[in-house]
């Protein structure tokens, strides 16, 4: 199968992603669009190291591993963001991310 | 044009993912917005095990949607929104914001087109076996994971503090 398939596929939902983010005013939607955007970079990383496998240009097994470690870094970087947004609906009752503009009061 | 069984599973799966990710981003209701996102996670999953990537097919079920989604969901019912609590935006800021990202479609997809990259290897079906990754990973990887322990700590700490009331 060509590689170009899985090429487009992660543009397309990258740029779904992009959309999200600049459409919709919910913060946790925002957020959820930043994930859908490290999954598509994370489906076309493991095409190319299937791609790169049989060249043996590079380690195809530190591909994956490099897709492993951004699922960790999303994992820690969502705990964190959920938290802040619970924070601000706390403080502000909603999660538009209008509110936000102003970080003071 | 016979089209092999690997192409027919790649569209279903393509065509399921991109159909439940505008259902992220289009549907009203954030509720519908999650699941919607675990649909496209388990989709993405499928993709992984077509590329032989196993451990992290199953890594990405267990990390996105058997917690991270859980949390979403968990933090959205903490808050009881519903689909009234977002405010109308102006309409050609939404116009503004497909349009933008319409335009980085066309542009990525236009430049991409006819780049020459080789075709996906056929042989290599091992190197995504927790065999492999796991002797890669404990051995040449090892600082890294370990700071990727520090990093969760971190992650843990920042989130109980700020999630403390004052």
């Amino acid at each position: 199968m060509p590689v170009q398939y899985y090429i487009f596929l992660s543009i397309a939902l990258f740029c779904i992603g992009v959309m999200g983010v600049l459409m919709r005013r919910n913060a946790i939607i925002i957020f959820m669009c930043i994930e859908l955007m490290l999954n598509a970079v994370n489906l076309l990383l493991v095409a190319f190291s299937k791609m790169w496998a049989d060249a043996g240009k590079v380690d195809a097994g530190s591909a994956q591993l490099f897709v492993f470690f951004i699922m960790v870094v999303a994992a820690a970087e969502v705990a964190v963001g959920l938290a802040i947004i619970t924070m601000v609906y706390r403080n502000t009752k909603s999660v538009d991310i209008n509110i936000l503009n102003r970080l003071k009061n | 044009m016979g089209m092999s069984i690997q192409q027919i599973i790649f569209m279903v799966l393509s065509f399921v993912a991109l159909v439940s990710a505008l259902g992220v981003v289009l549907s009203k209701n954030p509720v519908t917005s999650v699941l919607c996102l675990i649909v496209t996670f388990f989709a993405i999953a499928g993709h992984y095990i077509m590329l032989n990537a196993q451990f992290l097919a199953v890594v990405h079920i267990i990390v996105y949607a058997g917690a991270i989604m859980v949390l979403f969901l968990y933090v959205m019912m903490l808050m009881n929104l519903n689909s009234d609590i977002e405010p109308h935006k102006r309409n050609w800021l939404k116009y503004a914001g497909a349009i933008s990202g319409g335009a980085l479609l066309v542009v990525l997809v236009a430049a991409l087109r006819d780049a020459s990259v080789p075709a996906l290897s056929e042989t290599a079906t091992e190197i995504g076996l927790i065999h492999n990754l796991g002797k890669l990973l404990f051995t040449q990887y090892v600082v890294p994971f370990e700071i990727s322990s520090i990093l969760f700590l971190s992650a843990m700490v920042g989130a109980v503090v700020i999630g403390k009331k004052d």
